[in-house]
């Protein structure tokens, strides 16, 4: 088993709620970077959770910058390190609204420009900090408070759109996993480049489920295939543990759907898309893995 | 007091103060049904819970995600009385 540093970056304790599974993904993230590292955050839940000006519970240097510029202040950060040779490590932590609605242009321009930073979209599939309002990343079917219906149009495939950037390395990771979201930042900060993580963060009031349940909750997203955690290295696709045993035997979708209260309004033809969704998704990895397509 | 130049906080403990106060249900270890695996800890969100696997309760906010996921069953969740 992997050795996890026993050193904490985040202090006791910051003001994210009970059994948040960001916090949680945060502290193996920084873990795994070290302290020789900077983390730039743009407006999302990690931005207001640090504490209050002028104590922070963040034991590293934090930039917290405008929404859609997170990637873009990276990307200076990173240039300004390289050219004086320092190889002080740059680390975006940001939402799903910062990323996939919000910050995408300049997270586009920075994989285009090929910064060397470690990108770290956390998925909440909703803009959380202020209430959970509907974003690009919010599932089908989802009650949201903009939503309140449930939400008619499917999840915006995010790591499609990167992928199209061709970085050395992306990956998918959930907070129920800890130990392979370590791994996989250690391996993207060996790298040189862009890279991006995408993770899964079950958000308890959001999704409307028990504190105690965020673990139990982000494994059945990854049983029921949901979410499928792999990672793409110069191309080539792996498709880590959980989601392998997954792709033989999956559990089924209602378990998942059941549990939170965001999907009470669901239609019988809503979760019949999602399912179909699952499957297209597995069967395109599966038929990757099996015949890679370079 | 000198004025700061630029608005920078400082890293210190209980920035969002003593949040174990937030707390409905307390975390309680049976140490006989304990193996010391270190899930709890490992999952804890706040690292509240230590290596030597000791619940800090000033900071624990008491989602109950350990006890939830102790395979040994051995944390219950009892409510606070105050």
């Amino acid at each position: 088993m992997t050795e996890i540093p026993k050193e904490e970056y985040i202090l006791k304790c910051t003001s994210a709620c009970a059994g948040c599974s960001s916090t949680l993904s945060l502290r193996y993230v920084l873990k795994a970077a070290g302290p020789d590292m900077v983390l730039v955050v743009p407006a999302c839940c990690t931005s207001v959770i640090q504490g209050t000006y002028p104590r922070t519970a963040m034991n590293i240097p934090v930039y917290n910058i405008a929404f859609a510029a997170a990637a873009a202040c990276a990307s200076g950060m990173s240039a300004a390190y390289r050219k004086k040779g320092v190889k002080t490590r740059v680390i975006v932590y940001a939402g799903d609204g910062g990323t996939v609605d919000i910050g995408l242009q300049a997270l586009s321009g920075a994989f285009e420009r090929g910064t060397d930073f470690l990108y770290i979209c956390y998925d909440n599939e909703a803009y959380g900090n202020t209430g959970m309002q509907r974003s690009g990343s919010t599932p089908l079917g989802a009650i949201t408070t903009t939503t309140p219906g449930g939400k008619v149009h499917p999840k915006k495939d995010i790591d499609r759109i990167i992928e199209a950037h061709n970085p050395p390395y992306i990956a998918t990771a959930c907070s129920a996993y800890p130990l392979d979201l370590f791994q996989k930042v250690t391996k993207a900060l060996s790298l040189e480049g862009p890279k991006f993580i995408h993770l899964l963060a079950p958000c308890p009031p959001g999704w409307r489920f028990p504190a105690e349940k965020t673990v139990e909750v982000g494994k059945l997203a990854v049983k029921t295939g949901s979410w499928i955690l792999w990672e793409r290295e110069h191309g080539t696709l792996q498709v880590s543990g959980p989601s392998r045993a997954a792709m033989k035997k999956r559990v089924p979708l209602d378990e998942y759907l059941k549990m939170q209260g965001r999907f009470r309004n669901i239609t019988e033809q809503q979760k019949q898309e999602l399912q179909r969704n699952i499957d297209r998704a597995l069967a395109r990895i599966a038929c990757e893995v099996k015949q890679p397509c370079s | 007091m000198k004025r700061k130049r630029l608005a920078l906080s400082e890293p210190v403990e209980g920035a969002s103060g003593k949040t174990g106060s937030w707390r409905t249900y307390r975390p309680v270890v049976d140490q006989e049904k304990c193996n010391a695996c270190g899930l709890c800890a490992l999952y804890c969100p706040e690292a509240a819970i230590d290596p030597e696997l000791q619940v800090d309760l000033a900071f624990c906010k008491g989602c109950g995600i350990c006890a939830n996921e102790c395979p040994k069953k051995a944390i219950t969740m009892v409510r606070e009385e105050r």
